[in-house]
């Protein structure tokens, strides 16, 4: 019966899965903090005005040129056939042999950034020209506008579309099977190997995925509320000082 | 006659300046200048270049050309900073702009602390001063998007004037309020041009034009139309537009 294999397979394999998954975890938790900075700078580079002349110029669209190759080039590609030219790629060109590790949070870091960089490029434009404005006309120049007041707003913005990323990413590293990284997809299909249970093997997997998916989202809202802060706010007057602060 | 002329120090001198956007021009040949401690109101109808006026004496507006002279400098010279050129000045915009992730107190000491380098202790007393002036010091630890519009503005103001500006500039301050907020943003306008605060303000408000400005400027398809004192604009209109236009805001010329 599938019930009982399935128990059987968690009771026998469990150490096994829950490695798996916490590399699994692990991959898609730094890929999605290295991307999401790389995005971050890319996508500030990106929104940079265009100064009027020389060398910055040159400069600003040289680098505008490459983000834009990186970009769509990243984005235009499947991760599967990305991890299988950065990791054959690397040994073949620089000769270096990369632990499977290494490569798998540098494809996933990677395709994440391309994604991201978008991400904030639509999260910058998306603030209210005003408040750009605002900060110059105190005399702000465009980092510190960009760090003080712009940045703030846009990594708020951002935060649903960058934990999408992340959920996304736990799902996505299951390609990474291809070059042997031992995340919760590859460990599965050996248990099944051996066992020749191959839905109840891969219906625990289903499980656990959807479990780490399921949780990771709902952190992230719990953290979306929380940066929202609370609606109410404290009016400080004569009064109060007398009665103590009140709600 | 030296003190005489010290007395009559200009802050800001425009001479010559032209905006436009491709071939369409906003501004022509503006000329005119604010000493220290006058109040300027800049009036006219909609789309006759006084906010773009406004915006290209802080450079939010690139002039095409011309000179903008601020203490005697051309500031629109290339290697003048426009960003240390612009903490002199105040703005306070139409649609407010608080910095919507900084509470109130903070909207106020931001710019004290990253541009003016204050010490945070000096910038939040000096923040504290000015929204007690405004009298927003009860509501520090608000959000902007708690606030109504015209605590908003209000705020804005105290957030320019902690950067003890040389000239205040107000963009139609009181044009997105409901009815009933305008009157507490211009008591605030009016208490600081009282103080001997230098304003250059673009306004619809007549009655505030008559009242608290030193002169007013009417502008008509981006020209200076006419200027002169505050009595000689409402009583006296020399120029055909500016009866016209007065006309139409109901305030009748005698």
């Amino acid at each position: 019966m599938s019930l009982e294999w399935i128990i059987k397979i968690i009771s026998e394999n469990w150490p096994m899965f829950l490695r798996g998954a916490g590399l699994t975890l692990l991959i898609a938790l730094i890929g999605t903090i290295i991307g999401a900075a790389i995005g971050l700078v890319a996508g500030v580079i990106r929104t940079i005005p265009t100064p009027e002349r020389g060398a910055k110029k040159v400069i600003l669209k040289l680098v505008n040129i490459i983000l834009s190759i990186y970009i769509e080039f990243f984005r235009g590609t499947p991760m599967i056939v990305q991890a299988m030219v950065i990791y054959y790629g690397s040994a073949l060109a620089f000769g270096i042999n990369m632990n499977v590790l290494t490569a798998a949070i540098i494809v996933v870091s990677i395709n994440t950034g391309a994604y991201m960089a978008e991400i904030v490029r639509g999260g910058i434009i998306s603030v209210d020209k005003g408040q750009f404005e605002a900060a110059h006309a105190i005399g702000m120049n465009h980092v510190q506008a960009m760090w003080n007041v712009v940045l703030p707003q846009v990594i708020r913005n951002i935060l649903p579309a960058t934990g999408n990323q992340f959920v996304i990413n736990i799902k996505d590293t299951s390609v990474l099977n291809v070059i042997s990284v031992t995340e919760l997809y590859f460990v599965t299909k050996s248990i099944s190997g051996n066992n020749f249970r191959y839905f109840e093997s891969f219906f625990v997997a289903c499980l656990i995925y959807f479990v780490m998916t399921f949780i990771v989202t709902r952190i992230l809202l719990y953290m979306e509320k929380k940066l929202d802060g609370s609606d109410s706010y404290t009016v400080i007057g004569r009064d109060d000082q007398l009665r103590g602060k009140f709600k | 006659m030296e003190e005489g002329e010290k007395q009559m120090e200009k802050i800001i001198d425009i001479q010559h300046l032209n905006k436009s956007y491709g071939t369409h021009e906003v501004l022509r040949d503006i000329n005119f200048s604010v000493t220290k401690g006058e109040v300027v109101s800049i009036i006219g109808s909609s789309g006759s270049g006084k906010s773009t006026l406004l915006r290209c004496i802080n450079l939010l507006e690139k002039p095409s050309g011309g000179q903008i002279l601020y203490h005697g400098e051309n500031i629109l010279d290339d290697k003048h900073d426009v960003a240390s050129y612009r903490k002199h000045l105040g703005m306070v915009f139409q649609q407010f702009n608080l910095f919507n992730n900084h509470n109130v107190l903070n909207n106020c000491v931001v710019g004290q602390i990253k541009v003016l380098k204050r010490s945070k202790e000096e910038a939040e007393k000096v923040a504290m001063h000015y929204l007690n002036v405004v009298g927003m010091d009860k509501y520090i630890n608000a959000q902007p998007k708690q606030l109504s519009g015209g605590q908003k503005q209000r705020v804005a103001i105290a957030r320019a004037l902690s950067m003890n500006p040389d000239v205040m500039l107000f963009d139609e301050p009181t044009s997105a309020l409901d009815p009933e907020m305008v009157g507490e943003v211009l008591k605030v306008m009016k208490e600081l041009a009282n103080s001997g605060l230098t304003m250059i303000v673009v306004t619809h408000e007549m009655e505030f034009a008559k009242e608290v400005s030193d002169r007013v400027i009417f502008m008509d398809k981006g020209v200076i139309a006419e200027e002169g004192s505050p009595e000689r604009i409402f009583q006296n209109p020399t120029q055909e537009r500016t009866r016209e236009f007065l006309k139409r805001t109901i305030l009748q010329p005698q």
